[in-house]
């Protein structure tokens, strides 16, 4: 269907992304692609990978940005962006086909390949580019939240969380249900004031962002060692000061 | 974004199509029967037609179109299509009639008129609906995709030359009328878009990151070297260079000249036949608006690249 589901259990899966803690190191995009190249759906395929102008799909991005406060220097913020898996999700009512649609059961947002047309009118729909066309497979690729993962038996029990929550290696991803208040993620976004982004767009998306920390302000006047005054005498003040006057 | 030349094709010859066979539907004056109603059905279909296949040409999988008639509840791509399908289904019989019977069904006339019209206008919405696309989310967007199908298929019917004995100059000066109108409308949304932008609607690369309480936030890296899906569809920045070259030229092809020679058929009594070339003039001019529609337009997920 490609309305939104209307029979919901409350069950919100989602991750929490910590900004002061991530690295920036793309490990969570590796794995990503590792994991579901092979899972769910048609192969993410790269294009020229290893010429000069390569491109493929991926459903997980970092981007690295530089935050200038006013009265103090820069800093990095590094980025990490996937589908936020949002409750009014405007890439599911805009698909034709009901390819594009969101579970009642646990609110991922997901789509089914094989009736995807490849209009591409899902990710114009989408405020944050978390979707983006297989080049190959010429359907519309996005973020599962590893659904072939979180609920499969055969995997042991600490691996039953998104590939990308599993490889971090700063624990900077965090995976739960974030429609359970008592739930640890959501006591996460409640403890570090969890935000959404552009809330403007009013998509309610379910991923939460942990905004870093507040830095501890530097000194107004940088400590400075002065030089210390030559003041020799002798040949050495005379040395001085005749190189002075040159 | 990225002008798609299938989708450009589409939304201008598609649009013109529908514009003619609205008129057509109304009972506008035309060939009574034979070879002239079929010629004037074969271009108001055809066109109608091009437009819709050229739309299956931007897509991953034209195969699976058919799939895009049942989301209608939701999805204005999917009610374009229905209206599209239904409108085209309607002509066909309401042709056969006036083809082989000399007989334009009145009744069949005007629901053809209404699909046209709503045909059109969901075609515009597909784009107006977007609040990704500031440019595009304003009801002047169907205003403006409505007229011009509507000016395009007032020059198409009036070169038929059968306004030449029905009514006066009055008649006549509606298709110059219509054009005039059409292109006023452009102007308000082109108006309108210069306000309408990302930033009007409270986004900007701060509230896109959550990261404006700490400061200003600007792209130091990007997630990848190369260019991706996003960047090509969405970050697209050729012709928005010459943005206001282009629009003198589509301003030039598609009001001045069809308005220029309109009125000199008109005032010199010349064959309505003319006006053909201020439809060509026209639709060329739409081109190259369409063009900008696209080019111009800036997509929310610009502000994290």
């Amino acid at each position: 269907m490609t309305s939104l589901p209307t029979e919901i259990t409350g069950k919100k899966l989602g991750l929490v992304i910590d900004l002061d803690t991530c690295v920036g190191c793309h490990a969570c995009v590796v794995n990503c692609k590792e994991w579901n190249t092979g899972g769910y759906g048609a192969p993410l395929s790269d294009l020229d990978a290893y010429g000069a102008d390569p491109v493929g799909s991926w459903l997980n991005r970092i981007h690295t940005f530089e935050v200038t406060p006013e009265d103090a220097p820069a800093q990095i913020v590094h980025f990490p962006k996937s589908c936020l898996h949002c409750d009014d999700a405007p890439c599911v009512t805009v698909c034709p086909t009901g390819a594009s649609y969101k579970r009642g059961e646990d609110g991922i947002v997901l789509v089914d390949e094989e009736m995807c047309i490849g209009c591409g009118l899902c990710a114009w729909a989408c405020p944050y580019g978390a979707r983006e066309m297989d080049p190959v497979e010429n359907v519309m690729k996005k973020c599962t939240l590893c659904v072939d993962r979180i609920y499969n038996d055969n995997l042991p029990e600490e691996d039953r969380v998104p590939a990308c929550v599993r490889t971090c290696p700063a624990e900077a991803r965090h995976f739960g249900d974030l429609g359970d208040p008592n739930s640890d993620v959501s006591k996460l976004v409640e403890e570090r004031g969890g935000m959404d982004l552009m809330p403007e767009q009013g998509t309610r998306p379910v991923n939460k962002y942990l905004p870093p920390r507040p830095k501890t302000a530097p000194a107004v006047e940088p400590k400075t060692t002065k030089a210390k005054k030559l003041d020799a005498k002798g040949f050495l003040g005379w040395l001085d000061k005749t190189l002075e006057k040159l | 974004m990225h002008p798609a030349i299938s989708v450009i094709f589409f939304t201008v010859t598609s649009g013109a199509g529908f514009g003619f066979l609205a008129l057509i539907g109304l009972g506008v004056p035309l060939p009574e029967g034979g070879v002239g109603a079929f010629v004037a059905a074969l271009i108001a279909g055809g066109l109608a037609v091009a437009g819709l296949i050229s739309s299956t040409f931007h897509l991953g999988h034209p195969e699976r179109a058919w799939r895009a008639f049942s989301q209608w509840q939701s999805s204005w791509l999917s009610r374009e299509g229905v209206c599209a399908v239904i409108t085209l289904t309607l002509f066909g019989f309401y042709a056969l009639s006036w083809v082989f019977f000399d007989n334009r069904i009145g009744w069949l006339g005007l629901l053809i008129s209404i699909g046209s019209a709503a045909t059109v206008f969901t075609t515009a919405m597909i784009y107006a609906q977007l609040k990704t696309v500031p440019n595009w989310n304003t009801m002047l967007t169907p205003l403006c995709y409505l007229l011009f199908a509507l000016a395009s298929g007032v020059l198409l019917a009036a070169s038929f030359g059968y306004w030449q004995e029905s009514g006066g100059l009055a008649t006549k000066l509606i298709a110059v009328f219509v054009v005039a109108v059409a292109w006023g409308a452009k102007l308000l949304w082109w108006q309108a878009a210069g306000g309408n932008t990302l930033a009007s609607r409270g986004s900007s690369p701060e509230t896109a990151t959550g990261l404006g309480f700490i400061g200003k936030v600007r792209l130091l890296e990007k997630p990848h070297s190369g260019e991706n899906y996003l960047t090509k569809e969405m970050v697209h920045q050729v012709g928005r260079k010459h943005a206001n070259k282009l629009r003198l030229i589509a301003l030039v092809l598609g009001a001045a000249i069809p308005l220029g020679l309109g009125l000199l058929v008109l005032a010199a009594g010349l064959p309505l036949h003319l006006l053909a070339l201020a439809f060509v003039s026209l639709i060329a001019g739409l081109f190259v608006e369409r063009w900008l529609f696209f080019a111009e337009a800036k997509h929310a997920v610009s502000l994290y690249y």
